[in-house]
């Protein structure tokens, strides 16, 4: 018997009368404030964040920016004439570049997340990662109260990356420290 | 440490070594704190909490009755989207797997992302047995890695050294490390210097998953530092090992875990970065990629209709740090990479009882004190699991010579039964107990306190007062 047939005839054995209990998904959070609670909670992580208006936006943006390459996706909602945009850069190309700045699919207050999906605006997974600072640009109108209002906004076939804060790791003395493998700078422009 | 948990000595003896040391108990007791403290703050935030505790569990319960049909769908839903399913019955079938993987494409270092299965299946070592390197690059990890030690925490698997111990670590092993401070941020720094190269060159990774989604066949990797974005995405090559509980059936059903683990884990509200992914994506990540679905006891776990349970987790690691057990004695003392409650209860269930004495001590590895239950986000009631393990354990040894232990239950049974006898030993135990505890029972109050024989009995009073009416 190959392994897939016994694992599959080990299970039916082990849950022969087994039911299964209903469940039902609970509610999340309903905050008054939802945009004020979303820029609270990214600071929370110790991450910058910017509140601007569709006109200071781009000026807000050119000031966040570091010094040195900047790398876009294709279909940045901001025109942005001295960045690369990417072609599919090597990863060693990326690491040359001091930031990326990206658009994103939704942010959630209760949690302080952004989710990317990697669609138009966002680019590949890799152009948020290697690069050392990581620019998001968040529309108020894209930002909801709790995780299960982000959930039917996200198409799960794309690859998603969620990210609550800059890289940080806890591992020693279980002190939370920012900045390891991912962006250790985490800037976010919030429109609206 | 030898970077095995083969051979290990029972739970009380390694526990009693444990114990003897200062500097693993103070290191222990100031995470732990610093976690507990955590945690209890942000799920005291969501309201709902108990609410999606059942949620959880409930969830889990559904995708372990119909376990064959979800993965099915699984390997159905991922085949469609480009990824390769391979099943493994057990430890060695899976490392063989990820081996042939490496070698088809002369591979011969892979980047790991931190994971409990690949621990438990021993892959770094097998993969080392066939000429493959495999490199660590979860900081903990990395940390274990270098020092030739073993993981004594879920989460946090150098949760037993300090900041100190870890310099000394990075000092011995990385290049260009002479200088390093014991600042957490500077060892931080450390580890991200010493693994760019590797990732940036990486031409394979291999990972684990919190997560299967059967409706859409998602894998889900929850994280903090980016070492597994980066093993995730860069690689072309990427092999993830899922041991088949970690189903849940829709994408909605993620959304009630993404809201529990986070604050159960790392005592945050999110945790920095969670990946997930769906077979391959046209020029963007891997592009060769294989999901090993692993059993390696988990359907014997299911079988068991108290135990079963034990395979909702969700790998928080609350249980541990709730642990009066665990906070005194570690993690190594449990001899297995799932310490703890969890583990006290994971190892005998995936395991079997009354085959390795080590793994039956487990189950006795515990208070009862039932603070696991209640810190667990999927309210997986490990007291009563281990209760019952206790039983499988006695029932395991029945035949052969009686334990001194049953020996003594025995005649405790007999003297209970008889009022005549009690009185009799009642007396006695008033001039005997420091001879007990000197002799006889000396097995018993090793570690427990042998409580005094009071002056008179309850049943003396009674005859001496009529009932209390004299």
């Amino acid at each position: 018997m190959s392994a897939r047939d016994e694992i599959l005839a080990r299970i039916r054995t082990a849950t022969a009368g087994v039911s299964a209990p209903n469940s039902a998904i609970p509610a999340g959070s309903s905050p008054e404030d939802v945009v004020g609670l979303f820029a609270e909670r990214v600071a929370d992580y110790r991450a910058t964040v910017v509140r601007c208006t569709p006109r200071t936006l781009r000026a807000r943006l050119t000031a966040a920016l570091p010094e040195g390459r900047v790398v876009v996706p294709d279909g940045l909602s901001v025109r942005l004439p001295d960045a690369v945009v990417d072609d599919g850069l090597s990863p060693a190309e990326l690491d040359a570049c001091a930031a990326v700045v990206t658009d994103a699919t939704v942010g959630i207050a209760e949690t302080g997340t952004i989710v990317l999906d990697h669609g138009p605006g966002q680019g590949r997974r890799a152009i948020t990662l290697v690069p050392d600072v990581h620019v998001c640009i968040v529309r108020a109108d894209q930002v909801v109260a709790d995780v299960p209002d982000a959930m039917p906004r996200l198409d799960p076939a794309k690859p998603l990356t969620w990210i609550s804060g800059p890289s940080a790791t806890s591992d020693i003395e279980l002190d939370r420290v920012e900045g390891v493998h991912g962006p250790r700078t985490l800037i976010v422009l919030l429109v609206g | 440490m030898t970077g095995t948990f083969v051979g290990m000595p029972k739970f009380p003896v390694a526990a009693r070594e444990a114990l003897a040391d200062t500097q693993l108990r103070r290191n222990l007791a100031h995470a732990t704190a610093t976690i507990r403290d955590k945690r209890a703050r942000v799920v005291a935030e969501v309201e709902n909490w108990e609410e999606l505790r059942l949620a959880g569990a409930a969830i889990k319960d559904a995708a372990l009755a119909s376990l064959d049909e979800h993965l099915v769908r699984l390997e159905e839903r991922l085949t469609a989207a480009g990824a390769t399913v391979r099943w493994a019955r057990d430890a060695e079938e899976a490392c063989a797997i990820v081996a042939e993987v490496a070698q088809a494409h002369g591979i011969d270092e892979v980047v790991k992302v931190k994971s409990m299965v690949t621990q438990e299946i021993g892959l770094n070592e097998a993969l080392e047995a066939q000429g493959i390197a495999a490199w660590e690059t979860d900081l903990a990890e990395l940390i274990v890695q270098l020092g030739d030690d073993l993981p004594s925490h879920i989460l946090v698997p150098a949760i037993h050294r300090n900041r100190a111990e870890i310099r000394e670590i990075f000092r011995r092993r990385m290049d260009g490390a002479e200088d390093l401070t014991d600042e957490p941020a500077v060892l931080a720094g450390a580890a991200r210097a010493h693994l760019r190269a590797k990732f940036l060159s990486a031409r394979m990774a291999v990972s684990g998953a919190n997560f299967a989604v059967a409706e859409t066949g998602t894998l889900v990797v929850v994280e903090s530092e980016g070492n597994g974005r980066m093993c995730l995405t860069l690689p072309e090559v990427l092999v993830s090992v899922v041991g088949i509980e970690k189903v849940v059936p829709t994408w909605e059903d993620l959304d009630v875990f993404l809201r529990l683990l986070p604050r159960s884990s790392t005592g945050e509200r999110m945790n920095p970065y969670t990946s997930t992914w769906t077979g391959v994506t046209p020029g963007d990540g891997p592009q060769e990629v294989v999901v090993v679905l692993l059993d390696n006891g988990r359907t014997r776990a299911l079988a068991d209709q108290v135990g079963r349970q034990a395979l909702r987790c969700i790998r928080c690691s609350a249980c541990l740090n709730s642990c009066p057990v665990y906070e005194r004695v570690g993690g190594h003392a449990y001899g297995s990479v799932y310490p703890g409650p969890i583990g006290a209860i994971l190892n005998p269930l995936l395991k079997g009882v009354g085959v390795d004495e080590q793994v039956d001590s487990l189950p006795y590895a515990s208070s009862l004190c039932g603070a696991c239950f209640e810190v667990c986000p999927v309210r997986i009631d490990i007291p009563s699991v281990l209760v019952d393990l206790r039983s499988q354990v006695v029932d395991a040894h029945r035949g052969g010579i009686p334990s001194r232990e049953s020996v003594a239950m025995k005649g405790a049974a007999a003297t209970f039964s008889s009022g005549k006898r009690l009185g009799l030993a009642e007396r006695a135990a008033r001039l005997g107990t420091g001879v007990a505890a000197r002799f006889g029972a000396s097995a018993w109050t090793g570690a427990r306190d042998l409580p005094r024989a009071p002056r008179e009995s309850f049943r003396a009073w009674w005859r001496r007062t009529d009932g209390g009416r004299s």
